[in-house]
């Protein structure tokens, strides 16, 4: 609308390209929306730092052997037991002679592990039940949610205990348990959204076309909720990282050897005053960890609410 | 009461920065208003709200408000921050915007909404308040004040709403009240309505009024006089009566656009755009019919 | 082309029943115009999204091309009759490019030869090559509408409804839209119902035109009558005045609720 008059010093290059008001192929429309994006999360200090922090632990825990010997990490060698810092072992050693920077590192695996498999199983369980809720309304709406509010009864850590105590404690018990808790506040969130966008007249539009029920939902609504739905998915990230090493701490997690951060604190505990490294170097990572999270959530947050509406 | 104009303008500009450049939303304004009602007519993008929300000390951030006179009587408006300008707002001037459903406070009864005005600015008693609030809404022609006073915003309809913002607004007794599409969100009937009254408190307190908006019929028919703009600048400043005799071809080009009753054509002239009306004219020029 | 017997849409029960539309007939013969008058209220928005099959609990028979449609419409059906939205920013995907949103009823009706029926309709209706991979909040609000009336058209259907299509448009932009519309009309003999509170309006583009208030039709009338002011109902008359401009004369403002 504005004719170039109005305007000046509009880039060139390759950003002119992603930023061009006139996209040539559906390519560059995507392209651009995405680096406008990007652009806007850039810019927010915070939420690059978190950025920065969750893109450490991926690396962190796809290339660890090159970061830590894996030996070192499950080697038990009980006369170097409860070494403070030292430049042969940066975080000192834990009650068994391991090694505590190596056990960090690959410990993060496991924490990565649980952060996707919760990840995969809560948005599409969340979307699909949310969705429809939303969307048909009526009786649908009111089963689906009664069934979502009986999963909301359930806290987090009894139901845990109560599937650790049926399975058998361990790393997958931990996530089934832990999704299976964290799933209702996304079809909530995908059902409110639902209802937002409900009555749009593009929907309307859509219907007049003779678009199926299931393409409305799949190929305009569904796209419209994602971006709320991934937001908090990061927000969570940090309770869900909270909530796992809590069933590490209690021993219903990962099982010894693993190097799971929240077991580490829980076996240091007895070693807290006079070898402080055990206990709490695990501990900050777990803090560091789930303060990314958090603050790449507000940032995509940010980013998202200044391009609604 | 000094005879000068109650506000004065030269060469207003708004710019706002941006990824792919800086925007120029509003360059080389000028006017100035006296006791009169002055309608600004443009299409969107023409810069007519940017330029109300710049008089009023609300374009937000990274926006640039400059100019060479903005004046408001005696105060200068150019100085002034956000501390400055809270005290201008309702006391000197004012602003009533399109839909009173976005403006009026949901959880608030109405009546209330205008008291707290009142005690705001004049730092009155509850009771003082509410009866300056039940005055206003006699003054507006609300026939049952008392009822009205207590019902929520959701509860009135469109043109009830836009009575109470009036109401709220001139409680204070400000010199200038700036109306930004105030008729637009309701039936042309309210809008007749809506348009006395403040026809009417515009002349009982010998306040000025501007009357931001895009049908330029509505007005034409209203105002005394008419300031076109196009692109962020004056094209043309008229007398109400005169519009027809307008010389711009973009006032030319929107009245030969517009539908009549009773004329009907096969094809609406379309209004051709000439690059030539994006050019900065010189400081306070437009064509003046 | 059109014929609505008896059409009735009532909204809620009991105490917050609202009867948005009663008892509203009328034909419409192929290639003609009727436009639809009246204030927010009046029911005719309700009465076009009847006839668009958009209201599921609509009472009354709907006829159009001969066939009488219910309420739940097949998808052949709705080839047949397209609409156009009042809001052009509402009716567009805003996560869909121009492409993608005309792509999409193509894909519907599996109707094949998609690149040159997308090229087809953006040439139509005024838009070129530069637009067709901008999202709808890269586009001006002519644009936007332009898109969804070739959205409309691109399953070239008979029948088309237009909601207010102008009534968020500037005014140079609304020239060019209802010049597209009155072209379009006669380049592809279109039946066209059309609603707005805009006399103006709704008399350059229709030839017949019909009153309504509180879900009532209450006169059917022409746009010459209507210009010379020879309309019968009170209330016809008093919708006349209003849409011509400010008079402080006739207006009275004392209002109780």
């Amino acid at each position: 609308m504005s004719a170039t008059g109005l305007r000046f010093g509009a880039p060139t290059g390759w950003r002119g390209w992603l930023l061009d008001a006139a996209p040539a192929s559906r390519r560059q429309a995507r392209l651009g929306r995405w680096y406008r994006a990007w652009l806007g999360l850039y810019r927010n200090g915070l939420a690059m730092t978190g950025l920065v922090i969750v893109l450490a632990l991926v690396l962190v825990a796809i290339f660890a052997p090159l970061f830590a010997n894996h030996a070192a990490a499950f080697t038990q060698t009980l006369q170097d037991r409860l070494q403070p810092v030292s430049w042969a072992h940066p975080f000192g050693t834990d009650e068994l002679g391991r090694d505590i920077y190596a056990r960090v590192i690959f410990g993060s695996r496991i924490t990565l592990t649980i952060v996707a498999l919760v990840s995969v199983i809560v948005v599409p369980v969340g979307l699909g039940i949310g969705l429809p809720a939303g969307y048909f309304g009526g009786w649908i709406d009111a089963v689906l949610m009664r069934i979502t509010d009986i999963f909301l009864a359930f806290p987090r850590l009894v139901l845990a205990l109560a599937f650790a105590a049926a399975l058998g404690p361990g790393i997958e018990n931990a996530v089934i348990a832990i999704s299976l808790t964290a799933w209702p506040p996304y079809a909530r969130l995908a059902r409110a959204e639902t209802l937002t966008r409900r009555n749009a007249e593009f929907i309307e539009a859509a219907e007049l076309q003779g678009a199926s029920h299931l393409r409305i939902l799949f190929t305009q609504i569904m796209p419209l909720s994602l971006p709320s739905v991934i937001i908090r998915l990061t927000l969570d990230m940090a309770g869900i990282i909270l909530t796992a090493a809590g069933l590490g701490f209690l021993g219903l997690g990962a099982q010894p050897p693993a190097p799971e951060w929240g077991a580490m604190v829980s076996s240091g505990r007895q070693y807290l005053l006079d070898q402080w490294w055990v206990a709490t170097i695990p501990g900050i990572a777990i803090f560091i960890v789930s303060l990314g999270f958090n603050l790449l959530g507000d940032g995509l947050r940010d980013v998202s609410d200044s391009r609604a509406g | 009461m000094n005879g000068g104009p109650l506000l004065t303008i030269r060469n207003l500009r708004v710019v706002y920065p941006g990824d792919d450049g800086d925007f120029r939303a509003v360059r080389n304004v000028s006017f100035s208003l006296g006791r009169e009602r002055l309608g600004i007519v443009g299409e969107s993008g023409s810069g007519k709200s940017t330029t109300g929300r710049a008089i009023m000390g609300l374009i937000p951030y990274p926006g640039r408000v400059e100019a060479d006179v903005m004046r408001l009587g005696e105060t200068d408006l150019l100085g002034l921050d956000e501390k400055g300008f809270r005290r201008l707002r309702g006391k000197r001037i004012a602003m009533v915007l399109q839909d009173p459903k976005f403006s009026l406070d949901p959880v608030m009864t109405v009546g209330k909404q205008i008291a707290e005005t009142h005690r705001y600015h004049f730092r009155s008693s509850k009771q003082a308040a509410r009866t300056a609030a039940l005055e206003m809404l006699e003054a507006v022609h609300i026939r049952d004040p008392a009822r009205v006073y207590d019902q929520y915003a959701h509860q009135v309809s469109g043109g009830m709403g836009q009575r109470i913002m009036i109401a709220m607004m001139l409680i204070a007794g400000p010199d200038i009240l700036i109306a930004d599409e105030p008729t637009s969100a309701l039936d042309v009937s309210v809008q007749q309505q809506v348009l006395a009254i403040m026809d009417e408190m515009v002349k009982s307190r010998g306040m000025g009024l501007i009357l931001i908006s895009h049908n330029l019929h509505l007005v034409a028919s209203f105002c005394d006089r008419v300031l076109v703009m196009y692109a962020g600048q004056i094209v043309e400043i008229c007398d109400a009566g005169r519009l027809q005799a307008a010389r711009h071809p973009y006032t030319r080009g929107l009245l030969t656009a517009l539908p009549e009753l009773g004329r009907r054509r096969a094809e609406l002239p379309q209004l051709l755009r000439d690059p030539e009306w994006l050019i900065d004219l010189p400081a306070g020029v437009g064509a003046a019919c | 082309m059109i014929e609505l017997d008896g059409v009735s849409v009532t909204y809620g029960a009991g105490p917050t029943l609202v009867r948005a539309a009663r008892d509203v007939s009328f034909r419409v013969p192929a290639g003609d115009a009727l436009g639809l008058v009246g204030e927010s209220g009046s029911g005719k928005s309700t009465v076009l999204r009847a006839v668009a099959g958009l209201i599921p609990h609509a009472k009354g028979i709907v006829v159009i091309d001969g066939r009488e449609l219910s309420n739940r419409r097949p998808r052949e059906s709705r080839k047949i009759i397209q609409m156009v939205f009042q809001d052009p920013y509402g009716s567009l995907h805003p996560n869909q490019t121009v492409d993608q949103t005309l792509s999409a009823p193509i894909a519907i009706h599996r109707l094949g030869n998609a690149e040159s029926r997308i090229m087809t309709a953006l040439t139509e209706v005024g838009l070129g090559r530069e637009h067709r991979y901008r999202y709808p909040h890269q586009l001006s609000g002519g644009q936007r509408q332009r898109v969804a009336i070739a959205r409309a058209l691109i399953l070239e259907p008979k029948v088309l409804l237009l909601d207010e299509p102008t009534s968020a448009l500037d005014v140079s932009v609304q020239a060019e839209i209802l010049n597209l519309l009155t072209r379009l009309r006669r380049d592809h003999g279109l039946t066209m119902l059309m609603v707005s509170h805009d006399l103006a309006v709704i008399a350059h583009i229709c030839d017949r035109i019909g009153v309504m208030h509180s879900g009532r039709l209450l006169e059917m009338t022409t746009a010459a009558a209507l210009a010379e002011g020879r309309v019968t109902d009170p209330y016809s008359q008093q919708l006349l005045r209003a849409n011509q401009g400010f008079d402080a004369s006739g207006v009275v403002i004392d209002v109780t609720a």
